[in-house]
């Protein structure tokens, strides 16, 4: 029992029954079935991203390029499509995921071989990527009769449709499967695979990291690798669910997608963080999101929010880090 | 006899024309306690790095069994048998003591798949092994010091090794902790395997090694059993020179002038009462006591951080007020902290900044900063307080303990400081430095005039350096002691009759 409450997932869950009880004293309107579905919807591509970010922020990292990249994998991807009159599903996927997996490369390029600050390589290469997306690609947004009608297709699947009394239907996103099938593909990497492993044991001590014989320039390819990939892939999924590709979207949604991880409890000293911790933050930083739009919250205060929650969650993992050092 | 189970034959080492291993040439016997001395920098790490591999000599041939090798790489010494616990024990704090204990397994496997079964299975003997035990699920970070090393010793002991190196072994160990290792190292012992001890504590190589050589500047300088060796002839061996026995005495003239520090019912409430303290210009005064007594509270309401304390204060005979840390600057005080390296340096930055950090405003003139006097003021200060150095640009974090002490002493003698409080002024320094921090202090009281306040739970050396020293108990000062009239065993009576 008591191992079980020291686990911060056990503390993020209460925190996430709390909020859901209080919100739904507020807000009773908050748990009907059609807002618990967006709710979930909305975890999706946040959900997504933050698998990535956590996986280097365990192995010592920080990504904050991750929106930038989505877009960009998402734009090429889409012209690519739109030029070529191609109408499949599974390859712009993989085209997509590979675009994000080749700027992880340079990020890691980067960070490994000139040994440079994760925060800043990232900041750079982000920015980088977006302005060469906006000056050299394009800016034109892809509007949802130029949207290839596959993919909109692929992203309408739902699970379950209910015909709301009023006549609405309000459907659970097939998309959910595509997030948890990709947070335990995560899960089993991080913890039951050799390099998954290596993660931890970089984020904790590089040096002892290899000296027990860890690559951790592999380990630092893999890290950086996996977020753009994820990144690419939850840029063309971001898209195909919101029906409009905007070059300029996502921007700034990086500190969305590192208050959820560092909320789910991962340090941002490195060595610690899980996948259910993330999903848990993620789910929070969207009901936190959601609740505010529910209660008439305008969007600048919103950001406000997600500040706090950063800066809150980042002090609370950093003083039980400091804690366990001491 | 057994040929040696490693031995090294006049190894050399250098590293951008440095030396730093001059014909090395150490034996260890099988099943044989050996202990490698020396202060840092004495080349003990390098050593330790050509054995396990990690550098290649540049001359000098290794044998192992009596057979030469080639050249050690880290992997074919581990093929070898030789294995290493570093000082950091090299253990990962978010990973659990089985996988800590498992992972070098693992990765010699070369598994792609963790198998948690196996992990604790692995752990699980790899403890039994060692006689030990401990939670296998717990995060390694939240065992102790000594437990963590526990861990270590256990997976070096899991390849079955025939050689363990302990790099400083005991330097975060209560002394009940390293009585307790010390019982593992002759367990390990009894079982053939052989053991190189690092170290530079005497009284450790002492109780633990049967052979000891020493090493300094890269050179062995002494070599046999440990019943040829005392501590004298270690520390001689260590630092080129006998354990000084000189004792600064400051003889108070005919006619003193004021006393350049005097308190008078100086007090902070709630930490410390009615001190009345007297130190002329070349003395130096100790201060002793139990931790917690109010030494270091003492030192920094000196230095102007308490400015609600009673009592008066004069310097050279005027009354001052010192109420803030730039008063007791402007007064000429000055205050090298315990912890030098959390509180008195910037460890990345150079040594010359280090030096000139309190002087820069005196260097200024309309805001802008005389550079070329400051690197001048800065070269004469590394030439006076001896640092050794190539060059005053060298970052701080480079310099061995003593230098880096040098280097705070340093900066507070460029701001013309008339008095000096030294809280452990060589805490952490090894034999050799604390002498020429010794001989440093004394020649700036003698030359300088210098009013030193000396605290430290060192005897020996307050009994050395001081001409009085002073215990504090509870907040007050209890008892002045000349030391011309005190031994050191006295002091040392004095203390443990305070507890």
């Amino acid at each position: 029992m008591s191992q079980l409450l020291r686990r911060s997932e056990t503390v993020i869950f209460l925190v996430v029954l709390f909020a859901v009880v209080v919100i739904g004293i507020i807000n009773p309107a908050a748990w009907e079935l059609g807002n618990v579905f967006s709710l979930l919807r909305a975890n999706v591509i946040t959900g997504i991203m933050a698998l990535g970010v956590l996986t280097v922020l365990i192995s010592g990292g920080i990504d904050i390029s991750v929106p930038y990249f989505a877009m960009a994998a998402m734009y090429v991807t889409l012209l690519g499509m739109l030029n070529t009159g191609y109408s499949g599903v599974a390859l712009p996927f993989i085209a997509a995921t590979v675009i994000g997996l080749l700027l992880g490369v340079l990020n890691a390029f980067f960070v490994d071989s000139m040994r440079m600050i994760p925060m800043i390589v990232t900041l750079g290469t982000g920015t980088m990527v977006r302005g060469f997306l906006l000056g050299v690609v394009g800016t034109a947004n892809i509007n949802i009769d130029r949207m290839p009608p596959s993919l909109i297709h692929f992203a309408s699947l739902y699970l379950v449709k209910r015909v709301q009394p009023d006549g609405t239907t309000i459907e659970l996103s097939a998309m959910l499967v595509i997030y948890l099938a990709l947070a335990l593909l995560v899960h089993l990497l991080l913890r039951h695979t050799m390099i998954g492993r290596g993660v931890y044991a970089m984020g904790g001590d590089k040096e002892a990291a290899r000296r027990a014989g860890f690559d951790v320039r592999r380990i630092t390819y893999f890290v950086y690798c996996l977020s753009g990939a994820l990144a690419g892939f939850a840029g063309l999924l971001y898209v195909s669910m919101s029906w409009l590709a905007n070059p300029r979207d996502l921007a700034g949604t990086e500190i969305d997608v590192l208050a959820a991880v560092v909320l789910g409890g991962a340090s941002i000293f490195g060595g610690r963080g899980s996948v259910l911790g993330t999903m848990l933050g993620v789910f929070t930083l969207v009901l936190v999101n959601n609740s505010l739009i529910i209660l008439h919250v305008s969007t600048t205060w919103q950001r406000v929010a997600v500040g706090a929650i950063v800066i809150a969650a980042t002090a609370t993992t950093a003083w039980r880090d400091r804690k366990r050092l001491a | 006899m057994p040929p040696p189970l490693i031995e090294l034959l006049h190894i050399s080492k250098h590293f951008a024309g440095v030396k730093a291993l001059d014909d090395v040439s150490l034996a260890i016997a099988p099943g044989e306690i050996h202990c490698l001395a020396g202060e840092n920098g004495s080349g003990k790490s390098t050593l330790i790095k050509v054995i396990s591999g990690v550098y290649q000599p540049d001359g000098g041939e290794i044998a192992i069994d009596g057979a030469p090798t080639r050249s050690l790489t880290p992997i074919s010494t581990i093929a070898h048998g030789i294995q290493v616990i570093f000082q950091d024990f090299s253990l990962f704090g978010a990973l659990t003591v089985a996988e800590n204990l498992a992972l070098s397994t693992e990765l010699r496997e070369r598994r792609w798949l963790v198998n948690w079964r196996d992990v604790r299975k692995v752990a699980k003997e790899a403890l039994v092994r060692l006689g030990v035990q401990l939670d296998l699920d717990a995060d390694l970070d939240t065992l102790p010091p000594s437990g963590r090393q526990l861990v270590a010793i256990a997976r070096a002991l899991m390849s079955s090794p025939r050689l363990l190196i302990m790099d400083e072994p005991t330097t975060a160990l209560t002394r009940k902790e390293v009585e307790a290792l010390f019982g593992v190292v002759r367990d390990i012992q009894s079982r053939g395997i052989s053991i190189l001890f690092v170290s530079h504590k005497m009284r450790e190589m002492l109780e633990i090694s049967e052979r000891i050589t020493v090493l300094r500047n890269g050179r062995v300088v002494g070599e046999g059993p440990t019943g040829e060796w005392d501590e004298v002839s270690i520390t001689r061996a260590m630092t080129g020179h006998d354990p000084s026995g000189e004792t600064y005495r400051w003889t108070r003239p005919a006619t003193p002038p004021p006393p350049r520090l005097e308190t008078r019912g100086f007090g902070v409430p709630g930490l410390f009462s009615d001190v009345n303290l007297k130190i002329h210009p070349g003395e130096i005064v100790g201060l002793s006591g139990l931790l917690g007594a109010g030494r270091t509270e003492l030192a920094i309401a000196l230095f102007g951080m308490y400015p609600a304390y009673h009592g008066s204060i004069f310097i050279d005979g005027q009354q001052v007020r010192l109420g803030s840390v730039q008063d007791a600057i402007a007064q000429g005080i000055a205050y090298v902290p315990e912890d030098r390296l959390g509180e008195g340096l910037f460890l990345t930055q150079t040594i010359n900044r280090n030096l000139l950090a309190s002087s820069y405003s005196a260097l200024a003139h309309h805001g802008f900063i005389n550079f070329a006097q400051a690197h001048e003021r800065s070269s004469a200060m590394i030439k006076g307080m001896q640092i050794v150095t190539p060059s005053g640009d060298q970052p701080v974090i480079e310099l061995s303990g003593g230098n880096q002490q040098r280097v705070v002493i340093g900066r507070w003698l460029m701001n013309d400081a008339r008095i000096m409080v030294l809280n452990g002024p060589t805490v952490g320094v090894d034999v050799g430095s604390k002498a020429g921090i010794h001989r440093k202090i004394r020649d700036l009281a003698a030359s300088a005039g210098l009013a030193v306040l000396m605290i430290s739970d060192d005897v020996p050396e307050l009994v050395q350096n001081c001409s009085r020293i002073v215990l504090m108990h509870r907040g007050r000062l209890i008892e002045d002691l000349s030391t011309s009239e005190v031994t050191e065993a006295q002091v040392a009576d004095r203390l443990k009759a305070l507890v």
